[in-house]
């Protein structure tokens, strides 16, 4: 079966600024607000972000760290293939400042609780919050929730979201795939 | 690239290239996590691994076992002075009974050649050779190149010279083997009665005069002379082995260029380096104890992936 378009170039594009703008609502000037990209994906998504927040909406400094959370997966020796690490770049302290971890999409939640665990190696953020582009409702394991979503899909297990970036596939787009 | 070839850590030469740096981009990350804050990762925090020492051993069994506490494993010490091995039990029946406690991963250290590469064919567990008799000691030689790749970025092409007790080492052997894997040239230096008749077989140089090895090399590795694995004598006094394969500041200072010196300890200063030497900035062996703690990191993280549940 070929991919079915959720998101086609544009409404990336409009998705990106409206998730830009609920940031700066909330956030105002991010003096006390850093961004935390998740490896690998989310990395995309959050350095767009911080772009958009920066250039287009003039913010002046916007920090953004990425976290690579390999070394805290619950599926360490239950998957099939050896979890390959990513690099973690985070130069900036974290303690009391306010987190927004930034993943493309969210799935069942686990990915997120090793970034909750693994941030607490870089120390106390007063707050964390996630901001994810695609929210696949039905298929949480753990009570996660976002505080930002680009978009809401009820995708079914066998079926697959992809996430397309300029940087690396030459189009925004996102694909839900059949198996 | 992303599963070692091996399933034990039994020596270098049973590893291919592609192992060696899948090891060392883990140690990398690992590096990183052992200068943050918190310095520990529950990726292993279902695994149990038992140190057997038979052999003694201070800074290898710290390393690995602040290796293990980084990865959060449950850890079984054992060392053969305090055990029944002294009553007779043999090696498989020792560590049997260790095994039927639920252990996944086993790090020894033995006086016999071959012990791990033996043991791993008799028991269900991954084993890491913590040094074997004068045979192979390979997350030694791993740190060693791992820190050469550090210093100079890669390994390949560099010229190292392994000074001293070729003889009795098992640093020597896993080095010579790790060095050619990635591409170095490799130089053995020492007395002739502590170089094995037949090394050259395996592609090293050999020369007797430290000063042109010196002159020769980018990096010098300069073993301990193991006067506890000497029958007999093999140079006339510790004072002449000094002058002739001692390296001091001022042979340093007269080379024509900045060699970097290495030291897989414990340092008998005053015999095979001064004390000016190694500690001066020449001097990486500092940084070999740091990187030692990630490259076993990186080891048992890999080989414990390979145990599926």
């Amino acid at each position: 079966m070929s991919p079915k378009v959720l998101l086609n170039n544009k409404e990336v594009n409009i998705i990106l600024h409206r998730l830009a703008c609920q940031l700066i609502e909330k956030h105002t000037d991010f003096s006390n607000t850093v961004l935390i990209g998740l490896q690998p994906r989310g990395t995309f998504l959050a350095e767009r972000i911080k772009a958009l927040l920066m250039e287009e909406y003039k913010l002046p400094e916007v920090q953004l760290g990425l976290l690579d959370i390999t070394f805290y997966r619950d599926d360490f020796r239950r998957s099939d293939k050896v979890l390959e690490a990513n690099s973690t770049e985070i130069d900036f302290l974290i303690e009391n400042k306010r987190v927004v971890f930034i993943d493309d999409v969210l799935y069942t939640g686990r990915s997120i609780r090793a970034a909750l665990t693994a941030i607490q190696s870089f120390g106390r953020p007063s707050e964390i919050e996630l901001l994810t582009l695609i929210d696949r409702r039905f298929s949480r394991h753990l009570p996660i929730q976002p505080n930002y979503r680009g978009r809401q899909v009820d995708a079914i297990n066998d079926e697959k979201v992809l996430v397309n970036w300029k940087e690396i596939s030459g189009e925004d787009a996102v694909y839900l795939i059949n198996n | 690239m992303s599963e070692l070839s091996v399933d034990h850590l039994l020596g270098i030469k049973y590893l291919n290239n592609n192992d060696i740096n899948l090891i060392f981009d883990t140690a990398d990350h690992f590096k990183k996590v052992i200068n943050r804050p918190i310095k520990k990762v529950p990726s292993l925090r279902d695994i149990t691994i038992a140190n057997l020492f038979f052999e003694n051993s201070t800074r290898t069994k710290l390393s690995f076992e602040l290796a293990q506490k980084r990865l959060s494993a449950d850890i079984i010490n054992f060392s053969s002075g305090q055990s029944s091995v002294s009553k007779g039990e043999t090696l498989v029946d020792t560590v049997n009974n260790i095994l039927s406690m639920k252990v996944d991963m086993v790090v020894m250290r033995h006086p016999n050649p071959g012990a791990a590469s033996f043991l791993s064919k008799h028991i269900d567990a991954r084993i890491i050779n913590a040094g074997d008799g004068a045979h192979e000691h390979p997350t030694q030689a791993l740190l060693d190149t791992y820190s050469i790749r550090e210093k100079y970025g890669e390994v390949k092409g560099k010229k190292v010279v392994i000074v001293g007790d070729i003889l009795h080492s098992r640093v020597a052997l896993s080095n010579i083997f790790a060095l050619q894997l990635q591409g170095a040239e490799v130089m053995v230096c020492g007395p002739k009665t502590l170089i094995p008749k037949h090394i050259i077989e395996l592609g090293v140089k050999v020369e007797v005069s430290l000063r042109k090895a010196l002159n020769w090399c980018d990096v010098a590795n300069m073993l301990r002379v193991q006067n506890e694995r000497m029958e007999i004598s093999y140079f006339p006094t510790t004072r002449e082995y000094t002058q002739q394969y001692g390296v001091t500041k001022s042979l340093l200072d007269s080379l024509n260029k900045e060699i970097t010196i290495m030291h897989p300890g414990p340092i008998n200063r005053g015999v095979e380096i001064t004390s000016e030497v190694a500690d001066s900035d020449q001097a990486i062996i500092l940084n070999q104890v740091e990187n030692g703690v990630a490259i076993r990191m990186a080891v048992m993280y890999l080989l414990a992936s390979k145990i599926k549940q």
